[in-house]
């Protein structure tokens, strides 16, 4: 911060502030992170932020074990490496979590399901923080109530840790057609509606009006190759988390600047297959359809 | 400011550098520019080259330095953007388009080996106020426009200019924004606002 400017007259962790964080990440691919080297390939490779974490999804599935806020000294080994923004996960509720990756200066918060949620009931409270938070979303409604908690920023929850992209691409076609259905509805309906998805009505209205969310939509929870993250783009994201599916690979550098440039040029297949030439192995992963309801990651959370 | 020329002519077409970051929000703010100036003008999504076809001036957007400055130089818009710089384009950068601008970086830019365009005589330094909590809202000066409102957001400041290079914004004695020529370089983001008045002023130069 440079001395003597009168802090008086800067107005800080505003919406606009925190949406507009969101908004300079659209068009990029957010990596999952475990240390400082894998952030540094991340950042090497073209990511416009890095997720800060102590272990992938896939681990975290595997492993088992309650899954909490990484170390601190670990993101600030992160925060240290990179010029890039760093990102870190809080369990849904647990907005001491929160305040403590607020105050270690991570520039937004992913409130996750791929934790272990803290608070049966609630879920943070974001507009008490002056930092941004991400959160996960299945469908319209949920995206909604995230909204309104003041969430800058809505990814699609997918089932990450898996390399599997079929519940990605069901919630993204969940909330991008629950919005297109808005089209030319009366007001009576856009009552019935809001209340039906349990969303509050002005903001059924305003995703009517501006036929997408209010806030910047990734996504998430299953991405593993090029293809994958440029069928997310295709289906109206604006950019992508990378989760397992960059370090778990084969050759995680090859793989996450891949992935890069598959989001930029997501409509041309000449890049597409260009980039998606000599990748190496993507993770293996596990059919989702394999797992059992209630060990799937995007069921946490209300 | 001049407009004469192209209310007889044909569309103005404007180009954004559309690689990362926060293009969709350029376009609009031209059209709202274009809308309130009363002339006919389109607002281009660039990802390659043949989308320079035609176009007259171009935007930076605001996004990561680090990121778009990799994809200028994969999909081969580096050389043809410096260029079109050199023959006199307008050519708008903000935030991470600011710091694209610059000749010199801070020890930021080097650490991450970011390529500069180095257009503008100015040193950058990126990300100057800390992280995302830090960033603000505020009102900047601007030489012609008066008070405007400032969206700062892991906002660069320019640090030093020199040569043709004059700083023609300010907040609190800070340089936030600099002219050379054809070339304007903002550490805020106009596009966030709904006042036209910047986006006017940017057009104003062409």
């Amino acid at each position: 911060m440079p001395k003597n400017i009168d802090l008086e007259k800067m107005r800080h962790g505003t919406a606009l502030l925190k949406r507009g964080f969101a908004k300079m990440q659209k068009g990029g691919v957010v990596m999952d992170v475990t240390d400082a080297s894998q952030a540094k390939i991340a950042e090497e490779a073209g990511a416009v932020a890095v997720m800060a974490l102590e272990r992938v999804p896939a681990d975290i599935r595997s492993q088992g074990g309650v899954a909490r806020m990484a170390d601190p000294t670990k993101i600030i080994e992160i925060i240290e490496t990179v010029s890039i923004p760093v990102m870190a996960k809080a369990r849904i509720g647990h907005f001491v979590e929160a305040q403590i990756l607020e105050s270690l200066g991570v520039d937004m918060i992913d409130e996750s399901e791929v934790l272990t949620p803290a608070d049966p009931h609630y879920h943070i409270d974001k507009t008490m923080f002056k930092v941004p938070f991400v959160c996960g979303a299945r469908n319209l409604g949920e995206a909604l109530r995230r909204v309104h908690e003041g969430a800058a920023m809505i990814r699609t929850k997918g089932e990450a840790g898996t390399g599997d992209v079929i519940e990605a691409v069901r919630h993204q076609h969940a909330i991008m057609g629950a919005i297109r259905s808005l089209k030319g509805k009366t007001k009576q309906e856009m009552f019935t509606v809001a209340r039906e998805i349990q969303a509050p009505y002005e903001l059924v209205v305003e995703v009517a009006e501006l036929q997408r969310l209010p806030v910047v939509n990734f996504a998430a929870g299953g991405i593993a190759t090029p293809a994958d993250a440029a069928l997310m783009m295709q289906l109206g994201s604006d950019g992508v988390f990378v989760g397992s599916g960059i370090f778990k690979s084969k050759k995680p550098e090859f793989m996450a600047k891949a992935i890069v440039e598959a989001v930029t040029h997501y409509d041309d297949p000449g890049t597409l297959a260009r980039v998606s030439k000599g990748i190496g192995d993507p993770m293996s992963g596990i059919n989702v359809a394999d797992i059992p309801v209630e060990k799937q990651l995007q069921n946490r959370g209300w | 400011m001049q407009f004469a020329l192209h209310l007889t002519m044909d569309t103005l077409r404007v180009g954004v550098i559309g690689l990362q970051g926060d293009v969709f929000e350029h376009i609009s703010a031209l059209r709202r520019a274009f809308e309130d100036l009363g002339i006919k003008g389109e607002a281009v999504w660039v990802r390659r080259p043949p989308d320079l076809e035609r176009i007259e001036g171009l935007v930076l957007p605001g996004g990561e330095s680090t990121t778009i400055s990799k994809l200028l130089s994969t999909f081969g818009l580096r050389d043809i953007l410096k260029e079109m710089a050199g023959g006199g384009a307008p050519i708008l950068g903000t935030c991470a388009g600011c710091v694209l601008l610059a000749r010199e970086g801070d020890a930021l830019v080097y650490k991450t080996r970011t390529e500069l365009l180095a257009l503008m005589d100015m040193s950058v330094d990126r990300n100057a106020f800390g992280p995302q909590r830090e960033s603000f809202e505020a009102n900047v000066d601007i030489e012609g426009l008066g008070s405007y409102p400032g969206v700062f957001i892991r906002a660069p400041l320019i640090k030093r200019v020199w040569g043709d290079c004059k700083a023609i914004g300010t907040f609190h004695g800070k340089m936030v924004l600099a002219r050379q020529k054809n070339l304007l370089a903002a550490s805020f983001h106009p596009e966030l606002t709904d006042d036209t008045r910047f986006y006017r002023m940017f057009l104003g130069m062409f």
